[in-house]
């Protein structure tokens, strides 16, 4: 009979920490953003068909870098979860906080089980308020923690980079137009600085916009209204990163 | 439906046994509800009276409710089956819509409404029956459509205008005289309105426009751009129009004799 190999728990911990932040930084990153009338989604996706962005609820968003089953599993649990919730009781029962909530143990039970391996997913959890002050932004990486965040975040491959690049730029009050082309810059930085251009085509962009009228306040945009966003983005936002410099 | 029917099957409607009664249940039913097509659209209209035997159980009542962007449904029956059916239902095509990234196709959601009328036959033959109207504007073939059903889930297609609840034989013969095929979408809402005026006009269980309460029937409107429910305002100046023009005719308009 063969002795089976001891391992610390540290150890075996570490090891699939490992394995998952290698799964997430394959994928393309991707940010998200407040801006003056909500929480803007961008990322770099070739795919029309396999959607990194969704809708859960009137006022909640879902983003996921990572595997795509994976997050999609994840994606249509947070649905369901949001849609009994909201059925049962009333709409405004649902909330980010809760669904953010049952991520975190769904991904925290899921990485310590040894049976299972961990998920390869980094997801954002975002709710949008009636004021900029109510915006709530979640970030849960794969190991179930959840992280609260404030104005910009970014997750996947490059996101320590591009978190700073945000840091730094992004401020409050933004226009869409503005955030969007900010957003698109700092996606377009690989990690060796150099940077590359993003057609308008393979950029997946969603709002949670908090003037429309629907009580479903998620809405994608693409198209002829995309590229004219990041045409009427350009000269302000350089405008603003120049003087950024001085 | 299917999840909760897995999950929490307590919640779904037809999954409750009904006590064994004698004679019928009484609680609050809803009345009137008229449907038209017209180029471009259709038009789902309610009036705003339940009753409860020969009581009136509630003055403004609504029972025109969207389904989802492109869809609403118009109920009559047992109001509070009804309002929960209707729940549902909207629960059911924004969670389709959402985990499938699509919308179900029209014929789709007419089905799914008939799949759950049926599921309420038990209760409907205690007296607790449940008979929307279903109307929608379908994207694929850009124009109205109106489904009615029966009690069992049986689901018919109308073509130009349809009615349901117990002014439904009034409402129908008002409309019958005064569809045309090519009516604009400001006639397509007068239309309705005249109807729900004709039905309350002879059945009790139908109302008004209420004046002195300022209360109208509920008139939406699904075209390309979708849902719209018509403003108070709005639906107050087509009641008082047609207030006006019965004072001097109360029978309405009259059709040619041939």
């Amino acid at each position: 009979m063969s002795t089976p190999f001891y391992v610390s728990p540290q150890q075996a911990m570490a090891d699939r920490a490992e394995y998952a932040r290698k799964g997430i930084a394959r994928g393309r990153s991707l940010v998200v953003l407040q801006y003056a009338d909500g929480i803007v989604f961008v990322g770099e996706n070739p795919s029309r068909a396999l959607h990194k962005f969704s809708e859960i609820y009137d006022r909640i968003g879902f983003a996921a870098a990572g595997k795509y089953n994976e997050y999609e599993n994840l994606r249509i649990g947070g649905v369901r979860y949001a849609d009994l919730r909201g059925y049962t009781y009333d709409r405004d029962d649902v909330t980010a906080r809760g669904l953010a909530n049952v991520y975190a143990q769904t991904l925290g039970t899921i990485f310590s089980s040894a049976a299972e391996k961990p998920y390869e997913v980094e997801l954002v959890v975002a709710e949008v308020g009636e004021t900029p002050e109510g915006d709530q932004i979640y970030r849960l990486p794969h190991d179930g923690s959840i992280v609260d965040e404030h104005g910009s975040v970014a997750v996947g491959g490059n996101a320590e980079q591009i978190s700073s690049y945000l840091d730094q730029r992004h401020r409050d009050g933004m226009s869409l137009a503005e955030a969007l082309k900010l957003a698109v810059q700092a996606l377009s930085r690989d990690t060796n600085g150099s940077e590359r251009e993003i057609p308008a085509e393979r950029l997946e962009v969603a709002v949670l916009d908090r003037t429309r009228p629907q009580k479903r306040k998620f809405k994608r945009i693409g198209g002829a209204q995309l590229s004219r966003l990041l045409q009427s983005g350009g000269p302000s936002t350089e405008a603003e990163s120049s003087s950024d410099d001085d | 439906m299917d999840f909760l029917s897995e999950h929490q099957p307590e919640l779904l409607p037809g999954n409750r046994q009904l006590p064994p009664t004698q004679g019928v249940i009484e609680a609050p039913h809803g009345t009137t509800i008229v449907a038209v097509t017209f180029p471009g659209g259709v038009v789902l209209a309610g009036d705003r009276r339940a009753t409860m035997g020969n009581v009136i159980a509630q003055r403004d009542i609504e029972k025109v409710f969207p389904a989802d962007e492109y869809s609403a449904v118009g109920i009559a029956g047992t109001a509070g089956l009804a309002v929960e059916m209707v729940k549902l239902f909207q629960l059911e095509l924004e969670h389709f819509e959402k985990v499938e990234g699509a919308q179900l196709s029209l014929e789709g959601k007419a089905n799914r409404l008939s799949t759950m009328i049926r599921s309420n036959l038990g209760m409907a033959m205690q007296g607790l029956a449940v008979v929307p109207l279903f109307a929608g504007f379908d994207v694929d073939r850009a124009k109205g459509r109106i489904f009615s059903y029966d009690v069992t889930g049986g689901r018919s297609e109308e073509h130009g205008y349809a009615a349901t609840g117990s002014g439904s034989i009034f409402a129908r013969g008002a409309m019958k005289k005064l569809f045309r095929d090519d009516l604009s979408e400001a006639e397509a809402t007068t239309l309705v309105v005249q109807a729900l005026y004709d039905a309350a006009d002879d059945d009790s269980a139908t109302g008004g426009p209420d004046v002195a309460r300022r209360i109208y029937p509920i008139v939406t409107v699904i075209t390309e751009d979708g849902f719209r429910r018509l403003t108070d305002d709005e639906s107050s100046a087509i009641a008082r129009s047609i207030l006006e023009r019965r004072l001097e005719q109360p029978d309405g308009p009259r059709a040619a004799l041939l």
